[in-house]
């Protein structure tokens, strides 16, 4: 796998000058070359293996505008909503670089659950893969966390009341609840110490999850890419190097999603905001409709679709905790759907479950809604554990091609 | 794409949570519809109208109302000189640093200084009219469901004398528009109460569009920029989509031809 493509790359000249300095004590020149231009993938990935990379691409993104808003942003309950305002008003640019981030944190969760679906469906979790899916889950909480403690910090009414239902959801363990929802909030009231706990964590998790994601990059690199037919590269034909492939294919990738999120910030910055946060926040008064962002919205229906707060709790963090099982529940020696036809039937449905409890969560699992979250919400669980290892050991799976090269030759 | 094709995104997006929440709790009918400049991904405020409608903001709705999350330099958005912002400032008076005895003073307003409110306090305002305190107005455009078509409709639509079958409630008016058509806020606006300095005859509807513009510009004043540089970006974004994908084609044209 490591043997260089003759078509882009010569011998490699022996580096002089500071070139050759740095490289004889930190071999970091080659360890590049190594790791970013020489290194092999499968020749056949598709489009949905851009979104490793444009994930990296809007977490740098998100770490160069949150350290500027972070410099104009007052953590009080007196200041936080007036110092968000003067940001987006009077500091020069401060709009921009709001939008950016506003923008990036919803595009970087949308790009996420895509990612996620990609492992899903290329049975990218199975072996030698187990701890880069593992890793990628750890991101994928890190992620909400820090979504989460960032919706906090405007301290409009959907920041607070946000709060308020998550640090009461939590007081419903039994048990330290109360313990637990103290501390969460700070206090007897959300106010200036929970701002400033998550204005500390928001900026705390950011960096958490750029050391999770060196980890999972390495680990990427370490097993190798997965790819659509989810079988091993056997020879070199079966692969290509990531410098000029993959470098010009995720440039094309990294423009059309640049494209999406300048159209969104840009021209319909209101699909993404939500125009009550931009009420100060007040105790006093209850917003007729409280919601979490899209991007809570399915756990948000799993919790209300449980008739107990703990219940409902437990059950959205266990859709989450499943998927740290799942290497492990799918026993299935085939990777990709693509030769899996009564997972991919069920896997669909999987997809379609997340969005129909999205669905009910925006309909805050009221009427029928409450049926839909229901039934959506078993069958999200039954996939993994009814389905994945039952279904997978009898399923006739279709035949595997003989190498990644000898597939491309036959379509 | 033709319109049939939005149907089905739209509702996607819908369901997926993606649409504000404004929708949830508009009254039992939308407002009708007005042709706004702003409007739109490409809409630009029409400068003229939002002068027009700061002159009525000032006159009329900043004795009840504050914005204070504007300075009045931020009011170089609608097109405002230095100067005439200076002015503006000035005639504000600011509590300013106590005098040599620890007597509070007042100072003469500057551009950096946020929009004057008219009372001291929510509570002191909500004592002075009536129990309820009036809204600021800095992202009233932005947060009310219905947004400007709801504010055109809700200041064209008091109906003096009220119909016949409404109550009768001291100290409320009648409005078609709001929450259970009885409000405290009596008819802001009359036909000529002010003059515009560029001859645009000031009837309610005109004034109405003209202080709707600034209310709107007020919750989102860089919307015309946002605009015009976004539109500068998907250029130039087009432009680098051609050539990376000429660039993409000509290096995996290689496996190919091996």
């Amino acid at each position: 796998m490591t043997q260089p493509d003759p078509v882009t790359r010569p011998n490699t000249p022996a580096m002089t000058g500071l070139a050759g300095w740095v490289e004889a004590r930190l071999p970091v020149i080659s360890a590049f070359r190594a790791e970013y231009i020489d290194f092999r993938l499968p020749r056949n990935l598709n489009g949905l293996w851009n979104f490793g990379a444009i994930l990296t691409v809007v977490l740098m993104l998100m770490l160069a505008t949150g350290i500027f808003l972070a410099m104009n942003y007052t953590s009080t309950n007196a200041g936080a909503f007036l110092s968000v305002e003067a940001i987006d008003r009077q500091l020069a640019g401060g709009w921009l670089l709001r939008a950016m981030h506003m923008t990036g944190a919803n595009l970087f969760l949308a790009a996420l659950y895509v990612h996620l679906f990609r492992g899903l469906y290329y049975g990218s979790y199975k072996a030698p893969r187990e701890l880069l899916w593992l890793s990628g889950l750890v991101l994928l909480l890190l992620v909400m966390a820090t979504a989460f403690a960032g919706y906090m910090l405007p301290w409009g009414q959907m920041s607070y009341w946000g709060a308020d239902v998550i640090t009461k959801a939590v007081g419903a363990v039994p048990g330290i609840g109360p313990d637990l929802e103290h501390i969460m909030a700070g206090g007897d009231h959300l106010g200036d110490v929970f701002l400033h706990h998550f204005f500390v964590l928001h900026f705390l998790l950011a960096f958490a999850i750029v050391a999770v994601v060196g980890l999972h990059v390495t680990l990427v690199h370490v097993n190798g890419s997965n790819n659509p037919l989810g079988i091993e590269p056997r020879t070199p034909k079966d692969t290509v190097p990531f410098y000029p492939y993959y470098i010009s294919k995720d440039l094309v990738g990294l423009i059309l999603f640049a494209m999406v999120f300048a159209a969104l910030m840009f021209f319909w910055p209101n699909v993404l905001i939500e125009a009550d946060n931009y009420t100060p926040a007040d105790p006093m008064h209850t917003p007729a409709d409280i919601e979490p962002e899209w991007y809570f919205l399915p756990f948000y229906g799993l919790l209300q679709s449980v008739p107990s707060k703990f219940g409902g709790l437990l059950a959205s963090a266990a859709s989450l905790l499943i998927l740290f099982a799942l290497p492990w529940l799918d026993r299935s020696p085939v990777r990709s759907m693509r030769f899996r036809p009564l997972c991919r039937i069920g896997l669909f449905g999987l997809v379609a479950a997340f969005i129909l409890l999205a669905a009910a969560g925006k309909h805050h699992a009221q009427g029928g809604w409450l049926i839909v979250a229901r039934l959506a919400g078993i069958y999200y669980f039954s996939y993994f554990v009814v389905l994945l290892p039952l279904v997978s050991r009898r399923e006739k799976t279709r035949p595997l091609p003989s190498s990644i090269f000898a597939a491309e030759g036959k379509r | 794409m033709p319109p049939h094709i939005y149907r089905p995104v739209a509702g996607l997006l819908i369901a997926l949570g993606l649409s504000g929440a404004a929708l949830a709790n508009e009254p039992d009918k939308a407002p009708p519809h007005q042709a706004w400049s702003f409007e739109g991904p490409l809409g630009q405020y029409d400068q003229s109208s939002l002068q027009r409608g700061f002159i009525v903001f000032q006159h009329v709705c900043s004795t009840c109302h504050g914005m204070r999350n504007l300075t009045y330099a931020d009011l170089a958005g609608i097109g405002l000189t230095q100067q005439q912002i200076a002015e503006t400032a000035k005639t504000k008076p600011q509590p300013g640093a106590p005098d040599a005895t620890g007597q509070p003073t007042m100072r003469p307003g500057l551009p950096d200084d946020h929009l004057n409110s008219p009372f001291p306090n929510d509570a002191a305002a909500a004592a002075m009219m009536g129990g309820i305190a009036p809204p600021d107005q800095s992202r009233l455009a932005m947060t009310h469901p219905g947004g400007p078509d709801w504010l055109y409709a809700f200041l064209t639509g008091y109906r003096m004398p009220p119909p016949a079958d409404a109550p009768v409630v001291p100290g409320k008016f009648y409005n078609d528009w709001a929450a259970g058509h009885m409000i405290g806020m009596p008819p802001p606006l009359m036909n000529g109460m002010i003059q515009y300095p560029d001859g645009t005859p000031a009837t309610v509807e005109q004034q109405a569009r003209d202080i709707t513009t600034f209310l709107v510009w007020a919750s989102d004043p860089h919307r015309n920029e946002r605009h015009s540089i976004g539109k500068a970006v998907m250029a130039y974004l087009i432009v680098l989509l051609a050539l990376a994908i000429a660039w993409k084609r000509k290096i995996w044209k290689r496996l190919k031809t091996q």
